[in-house]
Order: C-alpha cells, then structure tokens, then sequence
C-alpha cells in the first residue's frame, strides 16, 4: 500500500497556494459534501475519524466540540497558528503551500458547529504567512465560498480574519491566546471553565490546531473511518512530524500518526549528518521528555510514547549526535522557559530563571552534586503548581535531561568545566538541505 | 545601548497631526475583524501601527491607542510591555533577531550572533553607533529545519551561515 498523504499531498506544484489551483485538485469539494449534510452527522464522522489536537495535548477534536453547551450562542472558532514550540515548523507550510485547504476546514468546522465568526490566531513572527492567508481568505470570499453566504448556502454566515500577535510563546496556551486576542497581554485563565464553555468575550469557544483544521476537508470527503485507519489505536490519521538538528536531511514528514521514531530519524532523515551515533532526541517539541539515543525505537502514536516516558506533543523532533553537550543544550531549553514565563504564577515567574541559573552554573564548572539535586528538587516544585501547561513544560526537559545523562552532568562538576568545551553544539555546525514534503529548500 | 537625543512623548498631542491621521485610517481598517462592541480587541494590531508610524510604541503611542479603542492606558502598557515584537523605547533603522534556541544552535546560530555582535559591536539589544542596526537574540521562529533563522525588519531568513548573515545585515543602509 502506498503512502497516503493528506497534508503535503499539494506541496510543491506550481501556485498551490491559489483558488483556482486549489479547486483545480477538488478543492472546497468537501465543503459542498458537508454543506448538503448535517452538522451533527460531521461532528459523529470526526469523533469517529479519531483526530487528534496537533498542537501539542493530543486532545481528541470530536470530543473537544462536544463540550460545547448547546444554546448559548454566539460560539466562536480561534484556529491557533501561533507555532512556537522549539522544534516546530509544520503549520507555516500548511498555511504557505495550501492555505485554501485551512480554510476550506475552517468552513466545515464552523458549519458543524454553527460558529459564524473565526479567528487565525497566527504568531507575529509569521509576517509573510499572515499576509498569505489575508489573499486566500480574499480570494475565497470574492469567490463567494466565505462570507454572506458560505460555500453558496443561503442563511450561513462565515467571517473569518487574521489575528497577528506580537512575540510571546504563551500564547499558543489556547486561554492565553484568547486574552491575546482579547487585546490583553497573555496571561493563561485558570480552568475550568473550559474555552468550549467560556472562551473568548466569555462565549463559547472551539480552539484547534492550523494542522488539526487541515485534515477536515479529507475526512469529510473520505469518512472519518478511513482517516482512522490510517492510524493506531486512539489516534487516526497522518501527522506531520518536523525534524530538526543534527539529521542528514531535516524538514517535515507526513507519516502515519504512529510511525515510528528511529525509523523517522535513521530512514527518512538519513541519520546523523556527521555519521556519529545518536545522543539525544527531543521528539515532540522542547517540552517533551528527552530520549537517548538507545530509547527511540518507539512508536510516535500518543499514548505509545506517552507509555515510553516522553510525548509527541507538536510533532517536533529535535536531534543531538554524541558530539553534543546536553548540559548546555538543556542550559539553552531552560533561557528559553526563563524568558517566556508570563510571571503570572510564582513557581514558573522564580523558579525558570533559577533552573537556568544552575543549569548554566553546572555547564560552566561552577556547581556541586547537591546543585544537580537540587535542580531536580526544583523541577519538582514546579511541575504541577502552576495554573497552565508552561510550568510543566519547563519542568520536564530538566527532569529528563538529569534522570537520562546524570553522569554528563557530574561530569562537569568533576572536571570543574564542560568537558566538550567550545563544540558544545556539535562538531558539525551547518545548515543543510531539507526536505518540506516533495519540496527541498 | 546609544539613547538618542530626544524625549519621549508622552501625550498623543506631541505626536505629528499627519502620523495620527494615518493610524486612524489604518485602525479603521482593522476594526472592521471585531464586532463593534469589542474594539479593545485591537489593542496590539493598534500599537504595531503605530510602531510603523512613530517609529516606536511611545507612552503617547499607547495613549493614542487606549483613547482610539476605549480602554485604558494602563491596558495598553500591558499589551505594549508584555510582547517581546513591540518596542517601547527607540531602535536602529533596522531591526535583526537571530535565534539561538536549540535546533539554530546545533546548526550555527550561536556563532552566526556572536558574529553580528562583533561585527557590529554591541551586545544583545543593542544599537550600533550609526544607529542603523538593532540586534536582538530571539527565541525560536519555527524555522528548525531550515535553521539558522533570523528575522531582519520582520523578514525570514533562513538556511543562514556566518558569512550569509554577514552580507545580509552588511547591506542593510
């Protein structure tokens, strides 16, 4: 059986991202299918289809819509592009080889949940990508599939509008991206109340993933049946999964949800540029758990890896060869952590800076075994405590790295200094070709 | 860092007439994405038009902005303080952001912003001496397989090495 590609299957023809090309491949087809059917029979076919939140929590979508209570009105739908987990990069393709495909899943997504107004919540950084959906939504509402009328019916309306913010990490935390934009800065809410019951402008709110609305225009057109088995146990579908680091060839591949991840790194990305052995691999974006490189013979699906001790959250993997030095490569994750704590919680707002503090006091020789206790202790203390998922996603990678290459770590303190020295990064320092689906950059 | 020779305005009264007319046209635009009820939503795209406009977001720029949309200065210093892509104090001509999160590092960014420290000399946020480069160290801007990234003026670059780098921001007037 050949590979079915659902996300990248566009990629890389000429002018994919226009109306005319998009429609050209059955394009906003799916729409019209669900159009002509029942909003409650597309929400059974996506519970059905197993669809999973691309994001990062790996929420069932099906699911996730069905907390929407049943008469307040109006709901809203916030399409959360705002990617800036390190590691990860596959929504921006999405948006820049195949916006139309975003939107025409937006379409059906608000359709099935009589939403009327839409937001892409798309990170500030992504200036380009904004403007290339601004001319899609252009485009398809000259078209007259958006708007006044969508996708031609008469009595749907569908306003749908770019939201750029303006460089902050926290606000792909679905309720900090709603105080965002809101015209706040991106203080998470504490839950409960979910988004789906009291979201933005306090209504009803359906926040999704840029890849999770993607894959809705093919589960419409091919049943959610199909979509799910593609997949594995809970999880349905392809993902796309983003590689980066040392491999020979980094870029995105579209697999099945529950490839798997050696396969991923040694088969598809070629293995380590430099020919050395694997050392680490971070394979769901920063905020997962770190693997050695003996552990990554596991499936990507995400209770699989979850029962391996790490997550697939974004689908970013990042890959280190044994020249590396992970002290300093979790010194890095936790400046990251430091610098994009909203301080709203005192765990996180304190304790991030001071994990750093000591990661970087044992990278530069400067610390004692009770410092890597105590780091540990810390991470501890913060995982948890804290009223969103940051504080765990600080937390982890420093658990990880300590629990996983501890004698790295003493190491250091024995030798009173980085033991690598300057080539902490690896003796191979170089950018290289990748591979975006069927496009090299 | 340089600070330039001037002060802060503070009150939108300091700002040029004609600077005013075009944000409130510009603004006009934007309102039209919120229900009419909501306008506070546009506090950020309202500050990033006025940085385009004055140049930086100005405790008179915030002003502007609360006055325009309903809503209190205070919430426009929130929103004007909290995201690392608004600027509240003046910078160079051009604004050059190269990552150094992980995925960079392994592939060159940490040398590629030493490099443009040296070159330019200043440390991190600073402004050369001619005023024409702004260097920031950022965090991640999904670009890891195409990595080293930088932003210059908002712009991707990516699939950087030193000497790439060093062209790209060397040509910057």
């Amino acid at each position: 059986m050949s590979e079915t590609l659902i996300l990248t299957k566009r990629w890389g023809k000429k002018d994919s991202a226009t109306l005319a090309s998009y429609r050209a491949d059955g394009g906003y087809e799916a729409l019209s299918k669900a159009l002509a059917t029942s909003p409650a029979d597309i929400v059974e076919d996506v519970k059905r289809s197993n669809l999973r939140g691309r994001g990062g929590a790996g929420f069932a979508t099906g699911l996730k819509w069905t907390f929407l209570p049943k008469d307040v009105r109006p709901r809203y739908l916030c399409v959360n592009a705002d990617e800036s987990e390190p590691g990860t990069f596959k929504d921006r393709y999405i948006i820049e080889h195949d916006p139309h495909m975003l939107l025409e899943g937006i379409a059906i997504t608000c359709f099935a949940l009589d939403i009327h107004l839409a937001y892409i919540y798309i990170r500030g950084e992504f200036k380009r990508q904004a403007e290339i959906l601004e001319k899609a939504i252009a485009e398809a509402s000259a078209a007259g599939i958006l708007g006044a009328k969508l996708g031609g019916k008469a009595g749907f309306e569908l306003q749908v509008h770019v939201h750029r913010g303006a460089g902050a990490y926290i606000c792909g935390e679905e309720s900090a991206l709603m105080e965002s934009l809101e015209g706040k800065k991106g203080y998470p809410r504490i839950k409960p109340p979910f988004p789906a019951v009291v979201g933005l402008w306090g209504k009803p709110t359906i926040i999704n993933n840029v890849e999770t609305i993607a894959n809705l225009p093919w589960i419409v057109q091919n049943g959610g049946a199909a979509f799910a088995a593609l997949g594995a146990g809970k999880s349905g579908g392809t993902r796309l999964f983003c590689v980066s680091g040392h491999v020979k060839r980094p870029g995105i591949y579209e697999k099945p949800v529950h490839y798997n991840l050696k396969k991923l790194v040694m088969e598809d990305c070629g293995g380590t540029a430099s020919g050395r052995p694997v050392k680490a691999v971070i394979p769901g974006g920063s905020s997962s758990p770190v693997l050695r490189g003996d552990e990554i013979d596991v499936s990507l699906e995400f209770d699989a890896i979850k029962a391996a001790g790490s997550m697939s959250g974004s689908g970013g993997v990042i890959v280190m060869d044994d020249s590396v030095c992970v002290v300093r490569a979790l010194a890095r994750i936790a400046k990251f952590y430091a610098e994009e704590s909203c301080g709203q919680c005192t765990p996180c707002r304190e304790g991030t800076p001071w994990m750093e503090g000591i990661v970087e006091k044992i990278e530069h020789g400067h610390a004692t075994a009770a410092d890597v206790d105590k780091l540990e202790q810390l991470a501890n203390s913060i995982a948890g405590m804290t009223i969103c998922a940051l504080g765990d996603a600080a937390a982890m990678p420093v658990q990880s790295f300590v629990k996983k290459f501890k004698p790295d770590f003493l190491a250091h303190v024995e030798a009173r200094g980085c033991p690598v020295g300057e080539r902490g990064w690896g003796v191979v320092q170089e950018s290289r070709e990748a591979w975006v689906g069927g496009i090299r950059y | 860092m340089s600070a330039p020779d001037r002060k802060m305005p503070l009150d939108p009264s300091e700002l040029p007439k004609e600077g005013v007319a075009k944000f409130d046209a510009e603004l006009a635009h934007v309102l039209k994405r919120f229900p009419d009820d909501k306008k506070a939503a546009a506090m950020i795209p309202a500050l990033r038009i006025g940085q385009e406009i004055f140049g930086y977001v100005s405790t008179a720029v915030q002003k502007l902005a609360a006055d325009r949309l309903g809503t209190s200065p205070a919430r426009a210093e929130e929103v004007a303080t909290f995201y690392v892509m608004l600027d509240t104090e003046p910078t160079g001509r051009h604004i050059v952001e190269v990552c150094t999160n992980v995925s960079c590092c392994l592939t060159g960014g940490e040398r590629i912003f030493e490099h443009l420290k040296k070159k330019l000399g200043v440390e991190n946020k600073g402004t050369s001496a001619d005023g024409r480069v702004t260097l920031r160290e950022v965090e991640c801007l999904g670009a890891c397989g195409t990595a080293p990234a930088m932003l210059v003026d908002e712009e991707q670059h990516e699939r950087l090495s030193v000497e790439k780098a060093d062209q790209i921001v060397g040509g910057l007037k």
